[in-house]
């Protein structure tokens, strides 16, 4: 397996290109399909009200799909990918506003480890708020 | 109401085979955006050692979450599944999940445990293909909301 970036360049602090993701009620409805994960609060405004929610939210595991892309369009290779790992803590509010919502992805080398793998460490945001805790993944490098 | 402690460690057998489709893997890279041809060109996957197109690393939830839902629809458990929230999510892989894999998932409960009223569950997936070969194991944490007071 190749993987296009090096563990001998790479150190502890070493930030990965930070990405942004767009959602709309289109591509949660995709995701849906896609996924098949079904549940109305992921497409249905009124049904995600009737259980407490402030309106649709984004799948946890589509947010979690997005955040690793940080990861795996950095090492080219997504067969590279040995862990991961996130905390559902906030869900991503998707509005039906011809806009929907944006997740913000960052990524930072947390440590170096044995055989040429290095734990990423991900932060994942929306409308300014942390949406993934305990975001890692753990990746080998070439 | 507590769940039943003595659930612990018990093992559910095996699903039938789930059979990993190069255009499923298609559909799902499509609606998470990913353009990465490693999940659609099979001569993309191959440059990179993959026999055939691989799928992105949160594809196999699918499989392993409906494996799942074995447990968490068994009546003995007494999960109340409509104030389930999915609390956490990681995966371990010993190689990436691949078009032509037919995958078995048996899921083990690792931890149940009652706090503040909440009922939370741990459930490991072992993921295996059509030969015997671990391919990733995924935990999955659910987290039953406590009941409002009536």
């Amino acid at each position: 397996m190749t993987a296009k970036i090096p563990y001998a360049d790479v150190e502890v602090g070493t930030e990965l290109p930070a990405q942004t993701f767009p959602v709309t009620r289109a591509t949660l409805v995709q995701y849906a399909g896609a996924s098949g994960d079904f549940n109305p609060i992921h497409w249905n405004e009124r049904f995600a009200r009737e259980v407490g929610l402030p309106d649709v939210i984004a799948h946890g595991m589509f947010t979690m799909a997005e955040a690793i892309r940080v990861v795996t369009d950095w090492v080219g290779d997504p067969g590279a990918v040995v862990e991961y790992g996130v905390r559902f803590t906030r869900p991503v509010v998707v509005p039906d506003d011809g806009q929907g919502a944006v997740i913000e992805v960052s990524g930072k080398v947390a440590a170096k480890l044995d055989d040429h793998t290095v734990r990423v460490d991900l932060t994942a945001t929306s409308a300014g708020q942390k949406v993934l805790g305990m975001s890692r993944a753990v990746v080998r490098l070439g | 109401m507590a769940l039943d402690q003595s659930f612990v460690g018990r093992t559910y057998p095996p699903t039938e085979p789930y059979e990993v489709g190069r255009e499923k893997i298609r559909e799902f890279a499509e609606a998470v955006g990913d353009a990465n041809p490693a999940y659609t060109d099979v001569e993309a996957a191959k440059a990179l050692g993959h026999p055939d197109v691989i799928a992105p690393p949160t594809f196999v939830f699918a499989i392993t979450f409906k494996a799942a839902g074995q447990v968490v629809a068994d009546p003995r458990l007494g999960l109340d599944y409509s104030r389930v929230v999915h609390g956490d999510q990681r995966f371990a892989y010993v190689r990436p999940v691949r078009a032509g894999d037919r995958l078995t998932v048996t899921s083990t409960i690792e931890t149940v445990k009652s706090m503040a009223g909440n009922d939370i569950l741990d459930i490991r997936g072992e993921v295996h293909d059509q030969d015997g070969e671990h391919v990733v194991t995924a935990w999955t944490k659910l987290v039953a909301r406590a009941a409002e007071e009536a």
